[in-house]
């Protein structure tokens, strides 16, 4: 200790002469290597994914249910408009798995015919998020000053507006079919993904590695791509998830409340409002489209919970 | 120091930035206030000084991350406001920046080799794959990583190995100048050295001049040639690194030796400890005359009246009227 200690006065107070310092040898330039196995970003976040056994059940959930979507209505003897009279009210049995509603439908078919609307609007409105949301953020983030100022005012003025008024626009110009849903649920839920994204890239911009590429001479696309967005893929990817249980549940309100597609069309939210009637004897056909609804509201939160978490490292 | 050719020239460099927060006027924070300044070919200039003094900013306007509000720099003799096209590139292969935080430099979403290939990507030296891998990897071996370090990403690597790989990344174009900016700051004592000793055997191979930023004194005068004292967004006092270490004669760079502890307490005990009172001056509103009058202890009337010039004073530039 002491001797150190000597050293280093000799050091500072001193002339520091270059024999004071000294390469360390081969074997103690590895000494501060870190073993861990090479693994990209997104194997590592899928590992992580794996391990929430909530969100792989959901996931599980998920993809059963669309497949069912896709292929029930088109297996099945029975369609979601074909009415069978000496069917009425039907319990669950062998031919009608889930039984008939009022004007013998069977429900089966119509809860997987909605899960076509519903998993579509969800995903449309999605869509429309990730491609207008994102770019929309990106640029107003990237380019900054003046231009960003205007451009979020017009996203507080989109914000400010309620999702029914552009439910009841689009029915005027599309008419009232599922287009005209997907069309105003995206619109109305970008700018929650602009403005997240805005931040991210207002946050990434000032990053020492988007300033060294800078310094480097790299072009404005190859920073935005290479550099900022690469590095919020893992909110933007959640916020997707998160948007597509929360288009699905404002359809199936919309629905219930007795906007958005026509009848005899079966969404989830037109077949709770049909069983309304007969909530008092017939429960059981109120039971199916809110099941439906919640547990595929459920398991979309969970894989976007279990998204966030396996896409963020500080979460290891 | 053979030959003594200008790379990097600064001419009344002023870097000043509006601070936009609140209502009302806007306020100008002066962060680089009209320094001058030559570094040669194959030095290392030491740049020293506290925080908020101004470094930082000095070293990030020559590479272009601030735009400076006047005064000129010149690079190789070019001034590298007006520079565009095949000057630019040429410009941005001959200087560059080596980062405080090696956890903040790299893109956690490339690979070693990615981040390391970028530069040669952009400006198109080697147009062939193989090339740049053997560039890569002959670049990893400079600075004391394995070839096979070249698939793994950043967040694998401990901080003295990231800021190897950040080295190695401003070596890929071949520069002639180098700023390192606060380099080892954020590193272990023990990595420290490395790092230093690093920058040296490349400096010694490659003969790049470094501007070399830090606020640890003790390096500064271990790799520096030449020291430049900043207070307040303007040069002190600037002269040869032994010199300046030796007998400095500005009041603040006595000062700021003075701070550099001794580990021996008896060769500490002897040694007159200069302490400053109040804080460092907001550089939006200095004060008048000499930057430094407010917390220094020889201040006189002279000093508020008007700023005192650099001027030679045996064989270095000090600004203080009690010198010389």
């Amino acid at each position: 200790m002491e001797q150190s200690s000597e050293k280093m006065a000799d050091i500072l107070s001193d002339e520091i002469r270059d024999e004071d310092f000294e390469l360390l040898d081969e074997s103690e330039k590895d000494s501060e290597f870190v073993a861990v196995k090479g693994k990209t970003y997104f194997q590592d976040a899928w590992s992580r994914f794996r391990r929430n056994w909530l969100a792989m059940i959901s996931l599980a959930f998920l993809f059963v249910m669309i497949v069912f979507a896709i292929v029930v209505p088109i297996l099945s003897p029975y369609t979601y408009d074909g009415m069978d009279f000496a069917q009425i009210n039907a319990l669950p049995n062998a031919s009608h798995w889930l039984g008939t509603d009022r004007f013998g439908r069977d429900i089966f078919v119509r809860i997987m015919y909605g899960a076509r609307i519903s998993l579509s609007v969800g995903f449309a409105a999605a869509a429309l998020n990730l491609v207008i949301g994102v770019a929309y953020g990106v640029f107003c983030g990237y380019v900054g000053g003046k231009t960003d100022l205007i451009l979020m005012r017009l996203v507080d003025i989109i914000y400010s507006v309620p999702i029914l008024l552009y439910v009841i626009l689009a029915m005027l110009i599309f008419g009232s079919n599922i287009f005209s849903m997907m069309i105003a649920i995206g619109i109305s839920s970008w700018v929650g993904m602009a403005r997240l994204v805005r931040g991210q890239i207002l946050f990434l911009k000032e990053q020492e590695y988007a300033q060294a590429a800078f310094i480097m001479g790299a072009s404005r696309a190859r920073i935005m791509f290479k550099h900022l967005i690469v590095n919020c893929l893992g909110p933007i990817i959640v916020n997707t998830t998160l948007i597509v249980p929360s288009a699905i549940f404002t359809e199936a309100f919309l629905a219930f409340v007795g906007i958005g597609i026509s009848l005899p069309q079966a969404s989830w939210g037109t077949m709770a409002n049909d069983a309304r009637s007969l909530l008092q004897t017939q429960p059981l056909q109120m039971l199916w489209p809110v099941l439906a609804i919640s547990l595929t509201m459920l398991s979309l939160n969970f894989i976007g919970d279990g998204l966030s978490e396996a896409l963020d490292p500080k979460k290891r | 120091m053979g030959d003594r050719e200008v790379i990097v020239s600064i001419n009344h460099l002023k870097t000043y930035f509006q601070d936009s927060k609140g209502f009302g006027k806007k306020r100008i924070i002066r962060a680089v206030d009209d320094v001058s300044l030559d570094i040669y070919r194959g030095e290392t200039f030491g740049l020293v000084g506290e925080s908020g003094s101004g470094k930082s900013t000095l070293g990030r306007t020559i590479v272009k991350i601030h735009q400076p509000t006047d005064g000129k720099i010149l690079v190789n003799g070019q001034d590298i406001a007006t520079l565009s096209g095949a000057a630019l590139k040429k410009f941005q292969k001959s200087t560059q920046l080596i980062f405080q935080d090696p956890y903040a430099s790299l893109n956690p979403r490339m690979t070693v080799g990615e981040i390391i290939r970028e530069p040669m990507v952009i400006h198109r030296i080697y147009p062939m794959r193989k090339e740049q891998d053997e560039r890569v990897a002959e670049l990893l071996q400079i600075v004391g990583l394995k070839p096979d370090h070249i698939l793994r990403y950043p967040h694998e690597f401990s901080g003295g190995q990231r800021q190897r790989i950040s080295i190695a990344r401003t070596l890929a174009l071949g520069p002639e100048f180098i700023v390192c900016d606060e380099p080892i700051s954020a590193l272990d004592v023990s990595i420290q050295a490395q790092i230093i000793n690093l920058l040296k055997r490349i400096q010694k191979e490659l003969g790049i001049a470094y501007l070399f930023i830090a606020h640890d004194l003790s390096m500064v005068k271990y790799i520096s040639d030449r020291i430049g004292v900043m207070y307040l967004g303007h040069i002190v006092e600037l002269g040869d690194s032994k010199e300046v270490y030796g007998k400095p004669l500005h009041p603040y760079t006595q000062a700021l030796l003075s701070a550099i502890p001794i580990p021996d307490p008896d060769a500490g005990r002897g040694k007159k400890r200069i302490i400053l009172r109040g804080e460092l001056p907001s550089p939006i509103n200095p004060p008048s005359g000499c930057p430094f009058r407010t917390r220094c202890p020889y201040a006189m009337k002279q000093c508020a009246e008007e700023r005192p010039k650099l001027k030679e004073v045996s064989g270095r530039l000090v600004a203080c009227y009690r010198v010389g």
